[in-house]
């Protein structure tokens, strides 16, 4: 187990021992500008969803209020006249 | 509330470009490691590492005490496991340290050892059983001492060398599933091991024992 320890120990000073690469100056600000856009997107994207919900629950209200589909029907015929 | 919304995000950019100032060069160096570039042309890493970034900061206000650093840590293995292909030859002039290494190999590599992320954890971000990334991170180990080994001439046992079991394709895909944990996040299957330099018998129990 020791021995497999000291390999780890080998590869990992051997990836720590690598040169650090130059981190660009306008990392964070470019990482930042492309952040915020997915943030806009995403918020559009939020904001579309909601108003297509709400639309469709206006237009459903409306309609139901209109034509009051929970109330039966009116007769087209009328009943046969009996008991004369 | 426009106001608030812009005083959170003042706040946000400040405590992200501290966070970037901090932890940019080891993020920068962890995905050099990755793509397998060279340190002073790293312009894949570099790319990798803007997007990863990008979506911790689109994702700050719902850190929630999270270490933004493990969070971008993770995405940038996932959106390394996810553009693996291009990253699988570099060209000859852009040859890094771990170039020689699939990539992922090379994902378990620098999450296991340049990272320490545990194995049960990094087998859970890559969607693997714990097993294969043991099987994985030894065979990438091996050849890694191996070509160290050459390039300093110390040809001390390569473990290259070892008695080739009789042709077991390096533990196949294992279909022991079940052990699996539930893992959301896609996993490098597209990468086909081209395992040339590798040929076969680093079972896993060989070199713990």
């Amino acid at each position: 187990m020791s021995s497999w320890d000291r390999r780890e120990d080998e590869v990992r000073e051997l990836l720590d021992a690598q040169p650090q690469p130059v981190v660009p100056w306008d990392l964070a600000a470019r990482a930042a500008v492309r952040g915020q856009r997915a943030m806009r997107r995403r918020r559009a994207v939020h904001l579309a969803v909601w108003a297509v919900l709400l639309a469709a629950l206006i237009t459903f209200t409306v309609w139901a209020a209109l034509t009051e589909p929970w109330a039966a029907s009116p007769r087209t015929t009328t009943p046969p006249l009996e008991g004369w | 509330m426009g106001k608030r919304r812009v005083a959170r995000g003042e706040r946000r950019a400040r405590e992200f470009e501290a966070f970037v100032a901090g932890a940019g060069g080891r993020l920068l160096h962890a995905a050099t490691l990755l793509t397998g570039e060279p340190p002073d042309r790293c312009e894949a890493a570099e790319r990798l590492l803007t997007a990863a970034l990008a979506g911790t900061y689109a994702n700050w206000d719902q850190l929630r005490g999270e270490d933004p650093y493990e969070r971008t840590r993770q995405e940038l293995a996932a959106r390394f496991a996810h553009t693996a292909w291009r990253h699988r030859l570099p060209g000859p002039p852009a040859r890094g340290l771990l170039a020689q290494l699939t990539p992922r190999e090379r994902l378990v590599l620098v999450l296991r050892l340049y990272e320490g992320v545990a194995e049960e954890v990094t087998a859970a971000t890559l969607g693997l059983p714990a097993d294969r990334v043991r099987a994985i991170c030894a065979r990438a180990i091996s050849t890694m001492r191996a070509r160290s080994h050459d390039e300093t001439g110390a040809t001390a046992k390569p473990p290259r060398t070892a008695p080739a079991a009789p042709a077991t394709p390096t533990t196949p895909a294992v279909p022991a599933t079940p052990a699996a944990p539930a893992a959301p996040v896609t996993p490098a299957v597209p990468i086909a091991p081209p395992a040339p330099p590798t040929p076969a018998g680093h079972s896993v129990g060989g070199p713990v024992s």
